[in-house]
């Protein structure tokens, strides 16, 4: 049995903008408002503030879990070492049944079918990156086959990557037509659909005024969630960061397109990070945005920790490595 | 066992001796070239042997330097304010060494030499304040004759290259190592030839005083040999030459000429014409040191709707 | 109700050593005063009496004054400016040593949330005694000729909205120039003042040098009539600002006055909007809206005015009201009964006259003085609410169509002190802010405050610079 479907997003106008050239989506994505970096850079740290304990911090650790990509994504990775990622994210915490799942295991394309059949019958998504990930430097055509691969490798979502070069160089067209592409090669041949997320790699666009811009562009162009980073380059996802594409998609939906979701990934080690994320989701896009199907983190570390953060909650004691599985 | 017991008893507890090294992107190395020489007191006795650093040192301390220049700059004036100011704290608490290496390398009174360590902190936290006013006092807005906003902000330079003071091994060289970093800019350091052992202490005081490694770097050696690299080198932005005067084998002139391959900004030693000397540490200064290493940058904007 | 519910996160008050009364801190030490009478400091969001300060007298002013000058005369104007610098570096290290005691007492006498006192109030104050500190022995090199010298003793009042920032404000640069004190603070507000005097004591301060008074009205006045203080200086509202300019007319009594303000927060089209909006809440209600610089003005572009009204209306929902030791909470206490009174009937005339009322949902304490975050939106220059400082969490909403009418409309008003500018464009925020007629603009921010920048108003919004170089001005004599 395959992994229940997703929610199909309902039908909605998106909103009203020319698609047509490079200069149409150059004008409409330069007359987006600026960003003011010091200004949003307080507001996340101010976000930062927020101070969660007792039964909210146990609902929000319980939240994170169930929103974690639990990701392996070397180069060394092996069946075997997929199996056991697997196995973890199906029993995070063997010595505590009521600990929830993740949401999802992220793999490479290839190592989809060994995650497929690991996780058959729990639910768990199995999420895999294509499109040359992570550099996007390859044809159109690599990357479509690398996608299919993918999707019909059995994985119910793809994560892929924009081209950074041609958004940096202005072929916003390219990119939204790559974005297009690869969402249709999402549909297997037996009709399955994977979800697309669209990796933007925020560390290399470099300015919010970008993040913004091509936010919008891989919403405009399909994405069914946008995320932050590949997790291999530094600066992967910031407070800041992620804070700028929840307004995006606030915005997004308000104008009157559909609800997208978003993934930071990368750089988010600790429960503390987690659950800051959490505040910002809350009180910047709200409640809707507050569910797996719509809010994911891209994390391996994270959930060890999230799992001592928890393990202190129940017993009141700080906890310590042996106390958690390696995966 | 000791045949005379009062032999051993007049020997007592031996104290346990402090080695003296460089110290060069907050850790403390020997010279890579394992050198060291001997430090004696006023008097020609034996005080210890300090490292004598080489070319490579200097170049090894002036990457430091570099690379600490960025964090150190970017710091807040008032994020350096209080480094130093923390600087001064410690300075305080390590008084009584301080007096001792002072005394005896200088051959000062008890009194005189703590005095004279009470005028180095007293001198180090007037550095301190200095940090977030610098710029109020050496920027200004310019009213051109035009719709334009137009102002003039002080920037540290860069790596600054100091020779410290000969004969002032404490006063002096507080003197020359504060103002150049309190705007943010990064320093090597050579220390006095003869009385190097207070820098050295001092180099120990900053590492335990939140200030970043690479933002002082100590060495200690001659003067002669190690000077010529500091000055010609071309990844140096400025040279304080105070350390010339009164230095075996040293032309300050020679250095200067060497420092203009990159236009180094060249503070020259006190004294008239071709004589160095070294000055008196002790007046309160004025802000000719701080002003020497730094850049001034004009700004333009226009003002309209 | 959200999804996320923030549990509550109390800060504690077990940091706090609340004694039940406090005498006045006279020539080093506590003493009681000889009026014999005292005034109960309550908090405003339980209504508990937190303490009982001693109310000061025209006797007791003047043994503070007389304190004052022995110590300016015997003491302090004998140090050099070195030595004076390092009591104010003390000083500010045992602000940072004791910076959570001072937060809690803060939001527990003031009614402000502990992440405000917490994160700014103290951190500041610390921050204003460190900048002044290492002005002390530099005076040479502020502007102010070859030997500035002291005027003697001062006398300074302060409100209850940032009492130990105002202190520091006001202490920090009169004891650098060489002036001794005796600083009275708010009614409503004395604790932290009574704190900050032992921090003199532990820092070894010489005796007289500082001196606080606790008192209200009358004591204040007092103080500022007493013909032996040098120097007045006074933050309160523009009404007794006039006042003290009038009782100082004619003698030699050197003064600055820092008032009341209607700051007008301008907001053009081409804004970086997601970040104007956090402006415009940050300049109403941090702080309750007991603000003197407060952006209680909204002026916005009106092509899209609509889209920023919706936005903040949004942005709304999620401030938090309520217990000022929480460390969630965004908005506190109003300060006392007869602020909340103001509050409310100041609210009540902009329904009258016609402007359109809205709150976000918000469930306020049965006990304490609470008022909601509160939006007018269709204000115009004459209604009250667009002239008169409310001084509490009320917006008024005013649109303009150009540059020019909205630099008009900010500037139309008795008050100068602060303005806002939002825009993406470098040279439009220039332009406005070169004409807009107010001591402080901020552009693409708001409510930022700093040591090394000098603050103060136009107009009647008071004169006189506190920070910076210029706020040494104030302290030297010329």
């Amino acid at each position: 049995m395959s992994a229940p479907a997703l929610p199909r997003p309902a039908a909605a106008a998106e909103v009203d903008v020319d698609l047509a050239s490079d200069a149409s989506l150059r004008r409409f994505l330069h007359g987006l408002p600026g960003v003011d970096q010091v200004g949003l850079e307080a507001r996340a740290a101010g976000l930062g503030t927020r101070s969660i304990k007792t039964t909210a911090k146990a609902w929000a650790l319980d939240t994170a879990i169930s929103m974690v990509d639990l990701t392996t994504l070397e180069g060394a990775d092996t069946p075997g070492k997929v199996s056991a990622l697997c196995a973890k994210a199906m029993h995070p915490d063997p010595g505590d049944p009521t600990c929830p799942r993740v949401a999802a295991v992220c793999v490479y394309s290839d190592l989809a079918p060994v995650a497929v059949e690991a996780l058959r019958g729990s639910g768990i998504h199995v999420a895999a990156v294509a499109t040359a990930f992570p550099s996007g430097r390859a044809t159109r055509a690599v990357k479509l086959a690398d996608t299919r691969d993918a999707v019909e490798g059995g994985a119910d979502e793809v994560d892929m990557v924009i081209d950074r070069g041609a958004f940096l160089s202005g072929r916003y067209l390219q990119v939204l037509e790559e974005i297009r592409a690869v969402k249709q090669a999402c549909t297997a041949a037996d009709g399955r659909t994977a979800h697309l997320k669209v990796i933007l790699e925020t560390g290399e666009l470099a300015t919010y005024d970008n993040v913004r811009r091509a936010s919008w562009l891989a919403m405009l162009a399909g994405a069914d969630f946008i995320k932050t980073s590949t997790g291999k380059i530094s600066p992967a996802a910031t407070l800041p960061v992620v804070t700028l594409m929840l307004e995006a998609v606030r915005d997004f939906r308000l104008g009157g397109g559909r609800q997208v979701g978003v993934k930071p990934a990368g750089g988010i080690r600790t429960a503390k990070d987690a659950l800051k994320h959490l505040v910002v989701v809350s009180e910047v896009a709200g409640d809707d945005w507050i569910d797996p199907d719509w809010f994911r983190f891209g994390a391996s570390t994270l959930l060890n920790d999230l799992l001592l953060q928890r393990q202190k909650l129940a017993t009141g004691r700080y906890s310590g490595p042996d106390y958690v599985t390696l995966d | 066992m000791p045949t005379d017991a009062s032999a051993a008893e007049r020997i007592g507890r031996l104290e346990v001796r402090k080695t003296y090294k460089l110290y060069v992107g907050g850790a403390f190395p020997r010279s890579e070239s394992a050198r060291s020489y001997e430090v004696t007191d006023a008097g020609g006795g034996f005080l210890a042997n300090a490292a004598m650093a080489s070319r490579k040192d200097a170049r090894d301390a002036v990457v430091a330097a570099r690379k600490a220049f960025a964090g150190w700059s970017g710091a807040t004036a008032y994020n350096r304010g209080q480094v130093l100011y923390r600087v001064a704290e410690v300075l305080e608490g390590r008084r009584a060494q301080f007096v001792d290496e002072v005394s005896r390398g200088e051959g000062l009174t008890r009194d005189r030499a703590e005095q004279t360590v009470d005028a180095a902190v007293d001198r180090w936290v007037w550095y301190a304040g200095w940090a977030d006013k610098v710029a109020q006092v050496l920027g200004s807005l310019n009213p051109v004759a035009g719709p334009y906003f137009d102002i003039s902000a002080p920037e540290p330079t860069g790596v600054v290259a100091v020779l410290a003071p000969q004969r002032s091994s404490l006063m002096g060289l507080v003197s020359v190592v504060a103002p150049a970093i309190v705007t943010g800019n990064t320093v090597v350091v050579l220390a006095s030839e003869r009385r190097p052992l207070p820098a050295v202490t001092l180099g120990e005081v900053l590492a335990t005083s939140d200030v970043p490694g690479g933002v002082v770097n100590v060495l200690t050696g001659r003067t002669a040999e190690v000077a010529p690299w500091l000055a010609s080198h071309m990844d140096v932005n400025a040279l304080d030459l105070s350390g010339a005067a009164v230095a075996e084998g040293v032309s300050w002139s020679a250095l200067e000429a060497a420092a203009a391959e990159n236009l180094k900004r060249v503070v020259r030693p006190a004294g008239t014409g071709g004589d160095a000397v070294e000055p008196d540490w002790w007046p309160t200064p004025g802000l000719e040191r701080v002003r020497a290493f730094v850049e001034t940058k004009t700004m333009w904007h226009p003002k309209g709707t | 109700m959200p999804k996320f519910q923030y549990a509550p996160a109390p800060e504690s008050r077990a940091v706090v050593d609340l004694k039940p009364s406090y005498g006045l801190f006279v020539d080093g030490g506590f003493v009681d005063p000889q009026s014999g009478t005292s005034i109960k400091s309550t908090s405003p969001a339980t209504e508990e009496v937190l303490a009982e300060v001693a109310e000061a007298g025209a006797e007791d002013v003047d043994r503070a004054v007389r304190a004052a000058r022995r110590a300016y005369d015997r003491t302090w104007s004998r140090l050099s400016g070195a030595e004076r610098g390092k009591y104010l570096f003390r000083i500010a290290r045992l602000i940072q040593e004791r910076s959570r005691e001072l937060a809690v007492l803060e939001s527990l006498d003031n009614g402000k949330p502990i992440k405000e006192s917490r994160d700014v109030d103290v951190p500041q104050a610390a921050a204003w005694f460190f900048y002044y500190a290492g002005w002390a022995d530099k005076l040479e090199h502020a502007g102010l000729g070859p030997n500035p010298r002291p005027l003697g003793v001062a006398g300074q009042v302060i409100p209850w909205n940032f009492p130990l920032l105002m202190l520091a404000w006001k202490i920090a640069p009169a004891l650098a120039c060489g002036n001794t004190v005796v600083l009275k603070p708010a009614e409503t507000t004395p604790l932290s003042a009574l704190l900050f005097a032992e921090i003199c004591q532990q820092a070894d301060l010489p005796p007289g040098v500082v001196n606080i008074v606790t008192g209200a009205g009358a004591t204040g006045q007092a103080l500022v009539e007493h013909p032996d203080v040098d120097k007045v200086a006074f933050t309160g509202s523009t009404a007794v600002g006039k006042q003290i300019a009038r009782s100082v007319a004619g003698t030699r009594k050197r003064v600055t006055l820092e008032l009341g303000g209607k700051g007008a927060n301008i907001v053009y089209d081409d804004a970086p909007v997601d970040q104007a909006v956090e402006g415009i809440v940050n300049g109403i209600f941090f702080n309750q809206g007991h603000v003197c610089c407060a952006g209680s003005r909204l002026l916005v572009q009106e092509n899209v005015a609509e889209d920023v009204v919706d936005r903040l209306k949004r942005r709304l929902a999620t401030l938090r009201v309520g217990d000022p030791l929480d460390k969630n909470t965004d908005v506190g206490a109003i300060n006392s009964a007869a602020q909340l009174a103001r509050i409310t009937e100041l609210a009540q005339a902009g329904e009258d006259e016609g402007a359109t009322r809205w709150s976000p949902a918000c469930e306020l304490p049965s006990t304490g003085y609470w008022f909601a975050p509160t939006v007018f939106t269709g204000v115009s220059n004459t209604h009250r609410i667009a002239r008169e400082e409310v001084f509490g969490p009320v917006l008024s909403v005013l649109t303009f169509r150009t540059p020019d009418e909205a630099v008009a409309k900010a500037n139309n008003t008795p008050y100068g002190l602060s303005a806002g500018v939002w825009s993406d464009k470098g040279s439009r925020i220039l332009w406005t802010a070169d004409r807009l007629r107010a001591g402080v603009v901020w552009a693409n921010t708001f409510n930022r405050f700093d040591p090394t920048s000098p603050f103060g108003g136009y107009k009647e919004s008071g004169f006189g610079r506190e920070g910076g170089r210029h706020g040494l001005e104030a302290y030297c004599a010329h």
